[in-house]
């Protein structure tokens, strides 16, 4: 081998080292979510002298939307939506501090969407600073900072059922947006699935908007949250039917025209509940998309919500701070916003970690279980659990691919039970093998119940249901919106579609002949394949 | 050596595509074998590539090409495999380039079309105003990478062989000159021969047994839009990119820089992707205008090894006599059912029956200067800086 004739410079021209550019724009502190806890940090940086950018999703764009990102909108939203300049304003107004926050010099920036976020860590030294990756509709771009507090909330939890798929079902957080911050909800007539503070929240929400509702649904012999609220609901005439699942959901030409409900376990006659929306309200899950891509460790923890941050609020990784509901549920409004302030003069080296507020004694997953058991008996195994690729709970729990390919006899022998042979259940081999979760909602219609069957199927508790992880962009942008048009010299010029090693592409029978030389004159590296 | 618990007559150290491959194939010739890994299936670079499955550079080529079509019906489980590809130009220098491995390709008797812009559009749906024209490669393809690794392990369970995931590879014991067993968490598992086809991890495997690979582990990223209408072929790419149109009809492009780093005896500690992103989201809307407004969904990375000259090392030692080691530097996917067939002939004959491989031994790197990674600009990022 001609090593010795080579001549080496020292350097890869076609490595990284150099190529990624800085950020486009740089604050002391930035600000993920103006939710409670993201307004009163961003707010609290701002007292403190810092320039503070303060980035919300919302309004988020009718694609996004349809697409159940970030919430679970059901497609039950007006044409309202559609007008995002509109929306803009109409979100603005809805939250009396965003005016103080502008009054305070924040740069607030809505209906930005935060997808990625990136620091030097184990196996990537090449970034010239931590980044965070923003985009509009139209363009993608990054910002630097000290710190960044991310207070993402938290996101829908979704069951499948008979005709969950379709117009009409959606999130409670989806409900809750579309009632209070887009004033765009199109239904009429609610029900609501579960018992616990959220749905009972959810249910007083939609009576004071105006909304019907139809009844609370509970799998458990009783109401799960606040009896005061469950009082007040009951004093006006809304019923909670406990013991109860629902069985499937009849489709009219807007979708969802009622409930079929019926007795947990039995197979005797449902009852028909006329309405438009059904709003699955049994739990919601930290929001920890940005936190994940960014290194930082997530573990399982039924109280604060499942998989959340190993951290508790403050810091989550060097420079990477979490509040509020991402960093775990059951805090009212007041304690996630007095936890942003605390967590903001943290970021700016104020203070030490904020005090922990104790999370409520709920045991979440094995309420959210004991929903997901009473829905899989009440559920033919052919519904789809991952809407985006279709995949039946049949199919992931035979771990078969999906319908555009063959399924020879072999397939057939093949099942989540003999995989176990070979190791505990693994999402991301499921996902790639069945294709759930791998759609363009990003799974967030069905990471959660798709781990939760695993562990069923696997005869594991629930708690050691495997996660399928996040992945930037943490909410789909499109190629054009995310490209980057504006690309440094370097880039272009050490771009190589592999890894620029001209040796590795001389075709075998050349290789010490005069026609290598000749090749790599003609090709360099860069060899097509 | 009879079947038993705590060995097989051959151990495979690494469930990548490489070696399962060489495990189905010894599988296939009725020995008993164990293939060992740290983790899951095909979990690093296995399955996450390009897919793609067509090269010509090799000396495993034709047994590449040949093997491909029948791969579904001999594994018994699908690998999506299709057929050919088409390589568009944005740029004349694209275009001038891909000429040139059009030519390449032709003297070496492979047939490639060229094609003018208004062919390439008619052929590439999603092509756009911007296309210059390419090549039509009228052999190769691609495959389902993640698909393709579970086939080749199921299709080795199948036929007797045995899959130890999350049982590491820990060392390799050596007696009398030959390598006796490996050591993992589980205990140690006796073989008669082993294949090492650890990825970045054989060099650490490797050097307590006084054997020197020469190894650079780097990073490299890909990004996933949501599925676009199907093309006929789906093996499309160009503009600096490799990658396809999956079967769900989803657009699945790499390419661009990648970061030399460390390698850790037990794997990648980590996997980030970086805002790389963005210059690979430019060059697939640039490639396919027509998806430009399909939606990013997913980016990725993972970890690949390369050689000092970026070819393969298969090689069967001379000490311990008994130990074959693969890598593909980094192209390693397609020519799997190749490099398999050749690692399965060095284990059992002693030589590749159907290929001349000798410019692939480790023997052609004896002299290699102790710097090597750094005169070649691979030492990882920290140190470099």
């Amino acid at each position: 081998m001609g090593d010795s004739n080579e001549a080496f410079t020292g350097t890869d021209a076609h490595a990284v080292n150099g190529k990624l550019p800085g950020a486009d724009a740089h604050y002391d502190l930035v600000v993920v979510g103006a939710g409670p806890a993201g307004l009163a940090a961003a707010l609290e940086g701002a007292a403190q002298g810092a320039s503070v950018l303060l980035v919300d999703e919302h309004p988020v764009s009718s694609a996004q939307m349809g697409n159940d990102v970030p919430f679970w909108f059901g497609g039950r939203m007006t044409g309202a939506v559609q007008a995002k300049a509109r929306m803009i304003e109409q979100v603005f107004m809805a939250q009396p501090l965003f005016e103080q926050a502008f009054d305070a010099g924040i740069d607030v920036q809505l209906g930005v969407y935060a997808w990625g976020l990136w620091r030097n860590r184990a196996n990537l030294g090449a970034l010239p600073e931590p980044m965070l990756g923003l985009a509009d509709e139209e363009r993608s771009w990054t910002v630097g900072f000290k710190a960044i507090v991310l207070a993402t909330g938290a996101r829908d939890l979704a069951l499948a059922f008979d005709g969950w798929a379709q117009p009409g079902v959606m999130g409670a957080q989806g409900l809750h947006a579309l009632l209070t911050r887009y004033d765009a909800f199109a239904g009429r007539r609610v029900v609501v699935l579960g018992s616990g503070d959220l749905a009972l929240d959810t249910a007083q929400l939609a009576l004071d908007k105006g909304l019907e509702v139809a009844a609370l649904i509970e799998v458990l012999p009783a109401p799960q949250g606040d009896p005061a609220k469950v009082a007040a609901l009951q004093a006006i005439g809304v019923p909670i039917h406990c013991n109860t699942v629902i069985r499937g959901a009849p489709s009219g030409i807007d979708g969802v025209r009622a409930a079929v409900i019926g007795p947990v376990g039995g197979d005797g006659p449902g009852q028909t509940l006329d309405c438009d929306t059904i709003c699955m309200a049994v739990d919601v899950v930290p929001a920890i998309e940005l936190l994940d891509v960014a290194g930082g460790r997530i573990v399982t923890d039924s109280a604060r919500g499942g998989h959340v941050p190993q951290a508790l609020a403050g810091q989550a990784v060097p420079g990477v701070f979490i509040a509020g509901d991402c960093a775990g549920l059951g805090q009212s409004e007041q304690a996630a916003a007095a936890q942003g302030r605390a967590v903001a003069r943290q970021a700016l080296g104020m203070e030490q970690a904020p005090a922990e507020s104790a999370p409520e004694a709920f045991d979440r997953l094995a309420y959210r279980q004991a929903w997901l058991r009473a829905l899989v008996a009440a559920t033919p195994e052919t519904v789809h659990v991952c809407q985006c690729e279709e995949v039946s709970r049949a199919d992931l729990l035979g771990v078969q691919p999906p319908n555009y390919l063959p399924r020879p006899e072999k397939l057939g022998c093949r099942s989540l039970e003999t995989l176990l042979a070979d190791g505990p259940p693994d999402q991301e081999q499921i996902k790639r093998l069945t294709r759930a979760c791998m759609g363009a909602c990003q799974a967030r219609r069905c990471r959660e119940q798709v781990g939760m069957l695993l562990a069923m199927g696997s005869n594991l508790p629930v708690e050691q249901a495997p996660r399928a992880g996040w992945r930037a962009p943490v909410r789909p942008l499109a190629l054009k919106v995310l490209a980057d048009w504006n690309e440094a010299d370097a880039m272009r010029e050490g771009w190589d579609v592999w890894f620029g090693i001209p040796t590795q592409w001389t075709p075998y029978r050349d290789i010490g002949t005069e026609r290598e030389a000749m090749h790599r004159e003609a090709l360099g590296g860069n060899m097509h394949l | 050596m009879t079947k038993s618990a705590n060995g097989a007559s051959v151990i495979v150290i690494g469930a990548g595509v490489t070696g399962l491959s060489a495990a189905w194939w010894l599988a296939r010739s009725g020995v008993d074998v164990m293939v060992l890994d740290k983790g899951v299936v095909g979990w690093e670079a296995s399955s996450r590539n390009g897919g793609g499955a067509s090269h010509y550079q090799s000396p495993l080529f034709d047994e590449e090409q040949r093997m491909w079509p029948l791969m579904d019906e001999l594994l018994g489980y699908p690998t999506e495999y299709q057929r050919e590809r088409v390589i568009i130009a944005v740029s004349e220098r694209q275009l001038h380039h891909y000429h040139y491995i059009a030519g390449m390709c032709g003297d070496m008797g492979y047939r490639v079309d060229k094609i003018d812009a208004q062919q390439a559009r008619e052929m590439v749906p999603l092509a756009g105003d911007n296309c210059l024209g390419g090549i039509h490669l009228r052999f190769g393809g691609h495959a389902n990478p993640q698909r393709t690794v579970q086939a080749y392990a199921w299709a080795t369970q199948d036929l007797g062989g045995r899959i130890f995931q999350h049982c590491p590879a820990l060392s390799i014991e050596v007696a009398g000159g030959r390598a006796t067993g490996v050591v993992t968490p589980q205990g140690t598992f006796a073989c008669d021969a082993l294949v090492v086809a650890a990825g970045p991890q054989i060099a650490g495997l490797m050097a307590p047994l006084g054997v020197d690979v020469p190894l650079a582990a780097a990073r490299a990223e890909m990004i996933v839009t949501e599925p676009a209408p199907l093309m006929r072929w789906g093996g499309v790419d160009g503009n600096g990119l490799y990658g396809r149109q999956t079967l769900r009809g989803n657009l699945a492009y790499g390419g661009g820089p990648h970061e030399w780093i460390d390698t850790d005896p037990a794997g990648p500690a980590a996997r980030p992707a970086t805002p790389l992103a963005r210059n690979l989201a430019r060059r697939v809307a640039e490639l396919l205008p027509g998806a430009a407004h399909l939606n990013v969904i997913r980016s990725w990375s993972g970890i690949i090894e390369n050689t000092p000259d970026g070819r393969p090392i298969i090689d069967r030692l001379r000490h311990p006599d008994n130990v074959t080691i693969a890598t593909m530097s980094g192209v390693g996917f397609g020519l799997s059912p190749a490099s398999g067939h050749a690692i399965r002939d060095l284990v059992i004959d002693g030589q590749v029956s159907f290929a001349e491989i000798d410019k692939l031994a480790l023997s052609r790197f004896a002299d290699l200067p102790v710097d090597w990674r750094s005169q070649r600009g691979w030492d990882p990022f920290a140190q470099a800086a």
